[in-house]
């Protein structure tokens, strides 16, 4: 007689399969209605209709040449804004005068929105690829230097006692201790920056590109193709779960102590 | 036990604080025999912590000198086991335990080795690649203790190191680090608030005052090595030694519980 067992593993798929069903019966309610007239579908075109978009997308290249476009300009952001970030935001955690020198810096310009400055840096970069870089750049830069500061500042001083008793050199306290204790709120910044990179991307994309998926979007609407655009609102979509998903994996393969806390 | 290992000259400590200097431990003279293993009780707020740190170089004296003997070469000063969980949370067990070494960049496999004995000798071979929270608090202080060992240090330091354990675990790991003690008889320095820990241990107890910390003290313990716990605790000596050193101490922390009731009013 086991009925815990079987009581908790029913709940777990019943609670999988509502997980799955909300999503589910709101599309198949979106079309129903599209069919049945009860909205506008030149402003909310049927699911089926943006399927159907999709795979044309996929089929013409269309989809994969914007989607590459803004991976591209994705990936060197985070580098370029993601590297310096933790070096510096670790640093500054580290380091109470160069915590001094910089976060007033950084409290000044954090709350600038940065859609904001999209002006001024398409003045600055100009219309290529680095206007795009910079603004995912800015927008993962913040998050991640905050939050690697904070996550060494919250470091126990003991850990710090122990290593200087050990010997460790400076290298060694950045490597073995403020690095891999502050690596659970790095993580943090990381998945906040990625999404705050999506939405500069787009926004960036939108003003001033001629690929992209902000791009896709933005051309789609001046020539009234609905379906594209939602079949560039539903990959971003996708891309955010995804990146949010394989930062969680990295988090429980590089932060293995944290699991069961 | 002839040569002096470390010798204190009116070493003192003076904290700044805003309601103005705090003197935490009064110029003091002190030598410690190389080999020994050397016991300092004392009433909370004696600065026997603030003496281990200086001598663990993590805090500077204000005054006085400190003068240590120079390890062999490539062999580090000293090793501390710190009081409550020190162990890396990030690391295994055994990246803990190895941590001296690879910040001194000793060889992979010389750190498999001593480690790998270190680990054996505290009965942690089985959770070498367990991370401290799966381990309960007595072992976390075992990793701890190896940790020190395994670094092969000239001076052990403990500051105390079993303060927080249960009374059964606390009995095991004095018999496990007299065990591994007396393999290398470092020197070592220990702190404890606990008498009973002290006359167990030690070769030689310094009972220190408080407000501010001076020496009052120094006791040789007579026992010989290698002591297993309970047996000695069954003798009468002990009994007596720890009966006086008490008798000295009770002064202490009457006198400090005074002076705190009457700063408070």
């Amino acid at each position: 007689m086991k009925p815990a067992s079987t009581f908790r593993l029913s709940k777990d798929t019943v609670e999988r399969l509502l997980n799955f069903a909300s999503p589910m019966i709101l599309i198949l309610i979106w079309e129903a209605c599209a069919r049945l007239g009860f909205i506008d579908v030149r402003f909310f075109p049927a699911p089926s209709k943006i399927f159907t978009q999709l795979l044309v997308m996929v089929e013409n290249g269309m989809l994969w040449k914007h989607f590459w476009a803004s991976m591209q300009r994705l990936f060197w952001g985070f580098l370029f804004g993601g590297v310096p970030a933790l070096v510096l935001g670790v640093a500054m955690g580290l380091s109470r005068p160069l915590r001094m020198l910089v976060e007033p810096l950084v409290s000044a310009t954090y709350p600038v929105p940065k859609s904001a400055i999209l002006p001024l840096v398409l003045l600055i970069f100009g219309l290529g690829e680095s206007s795009k870089i910079v603004m995912v750049g800015i927008g993962i830069f913040f998050p991640i230097v905050i939050n690697a500061m904070a996550g060494v500042l919250e470091i126990q001083k003991i850990y710090f006692d122990v290593s200087k008793n050990f010997g460790a050199s400076n290298w060694q306290v950045f490597r073995t201790v403020a690095l891999p204790g502050a690596m659970p709120l790095i993580l943090t910044g990381v998945k906040l920056g990625i999404g705050m990179g999506l939405v500069l991307i787009s926004i960036a994309e939108m003003v001033g590109a001629k690929s992209g998926l902000g791009f896709m979007m933005w051309n789609a609407w001046e020539i009234l193709s609905v379906e594209t655009m939602y079949v560039g609102l539903l990959v971003i979509a996708v891309l955010g779960i995804v990146f949010s998903q394989i930062v969680t994996e990295i988090e429980r393969l590089i932060v293995p102590w944290r699991n069961g806390r | 036990m002839s040569d002096v290992k470390i010798r204190l000259r009116e070493l003192s400590k003076v904290f700044q604080t805003q309601a103005g200097d705090f003197t935490a431990l009064a110029p003091m003279n002190l030598e410690i025999p190389t080999g020994c293993f050397f016991m300092i009780v004392g009433p909370s707020g004696c600065g026997k912590t603030t003496l281990l740190r200086i001598l663990a170089g993590l805090e500077k004296p204000s005054g006085g000198t400190l003068e240590i003997t120079k390890p062999a070469a490539d062999r580090p000063s000293n090793s501390m086991v710190f009081q409550g969980d020190s162990l890396f949370p990030w690391m295994t067990v055994f990246e803990n335990a190895a941590y001296g070494l690879r910040m001194r960049k000793r060889p992979e496999g010389e750190i498999r080795d001593v480690v790998g004995h270190y680990l054996q000798r505290t009965g942690l071979s089985r959770f070498h690649n367990s991370y401290p929270h799966q381990l309960s608090g007595g072992m976390r202080q075992r990793v701890s203790i190896a940790r020190a060992f395994a670094n092969d240090p000239d001076i052990l330091l403990m500051d105390e190191p079993f303060s927080a354990l249960d009374e059964q675990n606390k009995i095991l790991l004095q018999e496990e680090l007299l065990r591994i003690w007396e393999e290398t008889r470092k020197t070592v320095m220990f702190i404890t608030h606990s008498v009973d820990e002290a006359v167990t241990l030690g070769d030689r107890i310094m009972i220190m005052t408080a407000h501010p910390g001076r020496a009052k003290q120094i006791v040789d313990v007579p026992f010989e090595r290698p002591r297993r716990v309970l047996e000695l605790r069954a003798k009468p000596e002990y009994g007596e030694l720890v009966y006086s050193i008490w008798g000295h101490l009770r002064d202490e922390v009457q006198r400090a519980r005074a002076l705190d009731e009457g700063s408070a009013s």
